[in-house]
Order: C-alpha cells, then structure tokens, then sequence
C-alpha cells in the first residue's frame, strides 16, 4: 500500500449541495481550512459531489495524487456513505478509508449564523481528518437470504404483496390477526372515483390468495417475537384457535343455521355493531377462508359446557368442530418481512362535540360505507336508526384529521371517500346532500373530475369546520332533526343547517398497538405513530432494519391505488434481496485481541444475541462474526480494552473527541 | 478563539434513534444552538466511559449521550447498558468537580427531531449559566 512510502495522504471534499450547504456554511473557507490540516494533500468543494462529476473528482485525485484516506463534508452518511464509498472502489481503495462529516442535516439546516455554522462545520471535519488517519481496510461481511417471506397483515396491501411474490415463486407466509382476509377494503361498497365494486376487485384475490401453492395464510393468527437479521429471520406466530379445524371444515355453514341461538345477539364487528351475529359465525360471506369462528366469550359451550352442540351435529361426519382445539405457536424461518398492518379509523366519541354515541342518527363514514354495501346490514339501503330514509344528510369533513386537538395529519381520502358517500346517499335515496370542509383535496388521478361531477349533482359544499351537532331546536323547522352550527367562511355567516343524518368523516390514525408491533419487528414510529421509512423519497418501502419493508397504510395514510403501489415496491424490494441470494453486512463487528482478554466473562451477559462465548480451555472469550450486529456495547464494557470494533475503534473516536475539541 | 464564552458540547448519538433525530432536525430545518458536535456511534451502549472522561479532559463544556427510548433500542437493550454506566459515571464526575448538568443522557427518538432542539438548547443554556469549566482544585480556593 502507498501508505508505506507516502504515508496518510487524506483528501477532503466539501459538498455545496447546491445551495442547501453552500447558503449556510461559507464552503470555500472551509474547503481552506481542510487544506491546512495535517496529512490533507488536497481538498475541493464541489457544487454536487453525489453526482457523477462529483465522484469522478474523488477518484481521478485518488489516482493522481495517490490518496489513501477520504473525506467527504457533505450529507448524512444515512443517505450517501454508500455511495461514497463506491467512489472510493471506484478509485481502487477499500471503501472503509472514507469519513463522511454530516454538515447538511447537522449543520447547514439547523443554524442559522453563518460563522457558527462554519466553525462547526470546522470542528466536525478536524475530527473526520484526525479520524480517517485511523481507519483499516475492512471487508464487508456477506449473509445469504433465506427465500422465504413473510408478509404481515391480510389487508390489500398484504394480499397485494403475498401474491405478487408467490407469483415470481416464492414462498410466502401471510398472517393475518383477524379470522379473514380482506381488510378495511373488505367492508366498502364502492371505491372513488372510479365507482367500481369494491368486492368484485378484492374478493378474487382474496379466493387467490387462499388457493396459491405458495402461499400459506394464517388467519386468526399474530406474530409474537421475530429473532434473527436480514435474510435470516426466525419467526413465532400465535394462531388462535377458531373451534372448527380449517383442514375438515367444508365451508357449508350449517353450523351457523343450528346454533342453539336462534336469534343473533352479539356486536357483529365486520358490520361495526349494525347488526348483529351468532357466538358461532363468519364475518361475511366472502370471506377467506371460508371458516367458521366460535367465540369463547359468548359460545354457551364455553360458558357452561352445558350446550346442546347443536352446531357439532350439523356437522356430522365431518367432524371440523372441536371445543378442544388450543392456542399454538408456530416456528418459521425467512429472510425478509413485509409489514402491512394497516389502520384504524379515527374514534368519532373523542370529537365528543359532533355527537357520535349520543345522537342515533350520527354515523360515522365507515357506518354508511357498510349501509350503502349492497351485502352490508340494509342490504345497501341508506336508512336512519328507526328505518326512514334520511331526507337531508350533512358530511362533516375532517374529523380526527388536521386538528390540533385529536390528529394533525391530513388522512388523504376522507375528501375523496366524503365525495364518494355523497353521490352514493343522493343516489340511493335522493337526500339533499351537505359538505361541510375545510378545504376539498383532490390531488389524484380522476379526483378533480370526480368533485366537479359532484357539484353538477347539486351536492352542497359549505366551507367552514362544524362546531358542534346538536339536537337542540330553535325553531319549528329544527324539531326532530340534528342541527350543524357552522360558520360558513365563504359567505361570512354563522349557520344553522338541520338535517336527519350526519355523517362524520374519521380520519386514519395508526394501530394504538403500533409501538409493540414495532419493537417486534425492531422498526420505529414516526412522531404520528405510523412506521418510519427508511427515506421519505428514496428508500419510502425500507424501514431502518434490512429486510424489513413497509406496505399500505401503517406507513402513513394512502388510498388504494397508493396502497397497491406500494405493496408492490415492497414486494420488488424483497425480490431483490431473495434473487441476490446474500446481502452486503457492514463490517462494524466486534472482535476480541485474544492476548489482552483476561476472562472476567463481564461481556457475555451483554451480549442479546449470544454472540460471545466463553472458551473453557484458553479462559477467554471468542465473539462469532456471523451473530455478532455490531452494536459495540461489549466493547464499551470490556475492562481490559480486550474487545474492539471494527468501523468504531477507540482510537477512531478519540480521535474524534479531541479533533472537536482541539481548537484552531 | 471566541470572544463570547460559547460552550462547547460532544455529543455521542446512536446511529438508529438519536442521530436520525438530528437528521430529522436537519430535514424539518428545526434550527437550534450550534454548540453541539456529534459523534455518531451504533449504539448509546458503546459509549465508553473513557470517551466522556476524555471530552471533559480536552476541555468540552458538555457532554451528552443520546440514546432509543428504553425499550425500543435498535439492539435490545444497548441503552439499558448505557443508562447503568451513566449512573457510575455521574458520581465519578461528581466527586471530579464536574457539575451535574454537563452531563446528560436522553432517550430521543428517530421521530423527535423536536427533541433535539429542546435537549441542545436547554443544555446551552444550563452551561452559559455555569459559565467556563474551572478546575476543581481551583474552585475550592475561590
């Protein structure tokens, strides 16, 4: 190596990143700066390092000038150490010879005096020079990739996903923690703009799902604990027992019709409580698989274990129902995991001012969604609690959506879903409808069309965010009806509009369980509470740990045709992993100088992925290069220095403490 | 050198939480105190305590750690591990000389770039109010 006969030859380079960098921290002082720094031969600022250009720089000088260190003051290594360290390839050196400084993100962005920004920027690259002098050449590790996916929730995005995958041939495990299939988007009628049959474009891939050869779907099913690292995941999943074995049962339904409760009396979920289902049910007819679920908490089986059984003698000689099947758990290797567990929708009782749960006639918009389904509980009639057909109808906008108060967030479709109900209500019953927003968005392909077919069918649109829905008249023509008080913006007036139903359009809002089903699959929530992505633009299907994807809408809320998108970049993601059989690791392991190691054993218990073990005949310990994920919390333990890491030696980040600190 | 006394503060965040915050401030363009510099390590449980001796020898006005919520630790329970040390490691710097809030570690996570605003410029302003680090020995005579 030139390091023999030349030794440390450091080359800096400062990004402008346009103006991000370049508007903020004075470049060329700093490019200036750099240069007097010991063991710098050269050091550049360029407009746009990232750029082709950019790295050709890099590697020309590495050439030229015979380089043996780089530094790059530029981004966030989060978004361009790889790309760097390509260069660094690129101009024949070990890519492990790079320090990025982070003076974007960590500085340009967040401060605003200039010389400050510039001195620390000053600073953080003394301490990316004195640092760099230190690196070793590393190879990175490589980890093969079990083919096998796990796909996480059985919504479109999970059944968009699962196929996609099956189809290129892989092998694909879908649990879903619901008895069926299908999701939110199982529950719609129609989906905007286009007005096209939610069902008849759901439930064949639902049905194909379920046939595939390599696909196999647990329902009913969760995930407890994920162990393991990018293409080798060790998987438990807890499968509830359902009460009829889905390897017998035939999918006939007579269990249903002999129940010994005559009549349904329980909360049907599926239908939100409109109706009601037996304690032995299914929660619609589509529904994958095509299995029945007893509920333990009202099955008088389960209760009293004094039943008639009725439901196990209509099921005769088939014998798919058994009160003893137990909770299991199952044990599945993979090498990468979509995660598409979706959404809950807004609880309208926290708006507690619109009278969702004290006004009958208050539905939410995922209520009407299952009232104007042509298999929902009226058979797609649009009718009030008492069965009339509501004459006047007010949509309330924005409810647990873009509101300091419950959810910040714009939740996407509630304009276009609002839309959507409006035409379906007028349609079905032809009600006079009322919109009542805050500002209408339509950014989607047909979207604005959609509005303006709305307008021309004499929809009303009142701009102005309800204050409150009451039941309180003032005046005869307000008896008996719910009265919106709205202050309409547009035309500068307090109004009163009393209608007989009203609609509360609920935005989307993350599972109330995210956090743990996050800390299952080792990825973060955003300040919302939806998943992070790795980058909002580049990387929006990644997550922080690799082979951990994101699809639909526990990412964030989205529509279907967003949904679908995504579930198939997540599904292209994992394809890459599965088709480049192994995967780059970096090489920031720990490692033990087998001399130094006294023995003391303190690491061991450290270690949460057992990666260190003891040797009974030298009495030291040997940590395995293949478990070990480099967190370096053994080598911050070790009390004889013994244990070191590669990428983070102690040297390197000495170098680094007393590079900030030592003041030019 | 400065003419204003600015301390100076090094900062040890971990790779998944804490220095994605500091990223996230930087997208958000959340500006705050520029007396912070920081060194990214994997985990807050690879923070030695020699790293933060050594900052406080050259001279830092600071020292902070930054970590994942306990819990949600990109491996495990690295941050526990930091938060144990963290404990030793206050009466060590006590019984040094050095003012309790030099030294500081957080949970911030990969969504609070918020909280690093917070935590740095509180922590600005706690040490503007110290004033420069004086040597123990020489703070008894005063």
């Amino acid at each position: 190596m030139s390091e023999a006969n030349g030794g440390i030859r450091i080359g800096v380079y400062t990004c402008h990143c346009g103006t991000n960098i370049a508007a903020a921290v004075d470049v060329e002082s700093l490019a200036a700066y750099a240069a007097t720094l010991p063991d710098v031969v050269v050091s550049r600022e360029y407009k746009y390092l990232c750029c082709d250009p950019g790295q050709d720089l890099i590697r020309q000088d590495i050439a030229d000038k015979r380089l043996n260190r780089i530094v790059v003051a530029a981004c966030s290594p989060h978004l361009h150490e790889h790309t760097f360290r390509g260069a660094l390839v690129a101009g024949g050196l070990n890519p492990f010879y790079l320090q990025l400084v982070n003076i974007r993100e960590h500085v340009a962005w967040v401060h605003e005096d200039r010389k400050e920004a510039t001195r620390k920027a000053e600073d953080l690259l003394r301490a990316a020079v004195r640092r760099v002098a230190r690196h070793e050449p590393l190879e990175p590790g490589r980890t093969p990739i079990h083919p096998d996916v796990l796909v996480v929730g059985g919504g479109i995005a999970g059944i968009h996903a699962a196929l996609t995958l099956a189809n290129a041939g892989k092998r694909i495990y879908l649990v879903e923690r619901e008895p069926t299939i299908g999701g939110h988007m199982a529950k719609f009628d129609r989906t905007f703009p286009t007005l096209d049959c939610a069902a008849c474009i759901l439930t064949p891939k639902m049905s194909a799902v379920k046939a595939h050869p390599n696909i196999t779907l647990w329902t009913y099913s969760e995930v407890t604990k994920v162990d393991g690292h990018v293409g080798n995941y060790t998987v438990k999943v807890k499968r509830w027992p359902r009460y009829v074995r889905e390897d017998l049962c035939a999918g006939c339904m007579e269990c249903l019709e002999a129940c010994v409760y005559e009549e349904a009396r329980v909360p049907d979920d599926f239908n939100l409580g409109l109706t009601k289902r037996k304690p032995i049910y299914i929660a619609f007819p589509e529904a994958v698989p095509q299995v029945p679920v007893i509920d333990p908490d009202t099955c008088i089986q389960f209760k009293s274990g004094k039943c008639k059984k009725t439901c196990i003698d209509a099921c005769g000689e088939r014998h798919a129902i058994s009160f003893q099947l137990q909770e299991k758990t199952e044990e599945i290797e993979v090498g990468s995991i979509i995660v598409a567990t979706g959404f809950q929708v807004f609880d309208a009782r926290r708006a507690s001012y619109y009278g969702y749960g004290v006004y009958p006639n208050v539905y939410t918009a995922l209520e009407v969604e299952r009232l104007v389904n042509a298999s929902g509980p009226t058979g797609g009639e649009v009718v009030l609690r008492d069965g009339r057909a509501p004459k006047t109808v007010g949509i309330v906008h924005c409810v647990g959506s873009r509101d300091e108060n419950t959810n910040r967030w714009c939740s996407r479709v509630c304009c276009m879903y609002s839309l959507k109900l409006a035409h379906l209500i007028k349609e079905r019953t032809g009600a006079e409808v009322f919109n009542f927003y805050i500002d209408i968005r339509t950014p989607g392909k047909g979207f604005e069309e959609f509005y303006q077919k709305l307008l021309n069918e004499r929809v009303h649109f009142i701009r102005g965010r309800v204050a409150e829905v009451t039941d309180w008249a003032l005046d005869p023509t307000e008896e008996g009806k719910l009265v919106l008080r709205v202050e309409d913006t547009l035309a500068s007036l307090v109004r009163r509009i009393p209608v007989d139903m009203v609609v509360l359009a609920v935005g989307l809002e993350p599972h109330p369980d995210a956090p743990e089903t996050g800390r299952i699959f080792n990825i973060s929530c955003s300040e919302e509470g939806f998943f992070l992505e790795r980058h909002p633009k580049l990387a929006p299907v990644n997550t922080f740990t690799d082979g951990v994807f994101l699809a639909g809408c526990c990412q964030g809320p989205k529509d279907i045709p967003d949904t679908v998108a995504q579930a198939g970049a997540a599904a292209a993601e994992a394809l890459a992993l599965i088709d480049a059989g192994s995967v780059e690791t970096e090489p920031n392991t720990a490692y033990v100088i087998a001399e130094v190691c006294s023995g003391c054993k303190t690491c061991i218990p450290l270690c949460p992925y057992h990666a260190v073990t003891f040797l009974d005949n030298e009495k030291k310990v040997r940590i395995d290069q293949a478990m070990c994920r480099g967190c370096g919390t053994c080598v911050a333990a070790c009390p004889s220095g013994s244990i070191r890491q590669h990428l983070f030696e102690d040297e390197q980040i000495f170098e680094e403490i007393e590079g900030i600190l030592a003041y030019a | 050198m400065p003419e204003v006394y600015e301390p100076k503060i090094v900062a040890f965040f971990c790779n998944w939480c804490t220095y994605l915050a500091a990223d996230l401030a930087g997208t958000s363009r959340i500006k705050h105190a520029p007396n912070a510099r920081v060194i990214r390590v994997m985990c807050s449980g690879r923070v030695d305590p020699q790293f933060v001796l050594d900052a406080f020898a050259r001279g830092a006005d600071g020292v902070l750690i930054g970590g994942c919520h306990p819990g949600d630790c990109h491996y495990q329970e690295g941050n526990y591990k930091a938060l144990r040390r963290v404990a030793l490691l206050r009466r060590l710097l006590k019984q040094m000389g050095i003012e309790e809030e030099r030294f500081r570690l957080e949970w911030i996570s990969a969504a609070e770039g918020e909280k690093v605003k917070t935590v740095i410029n509180d922590m600005v302003e706690k040490l503007h109010a110290l004033g420069p680090r004086v040597p123990a020995c020489r703070k008894e005579v005063a």
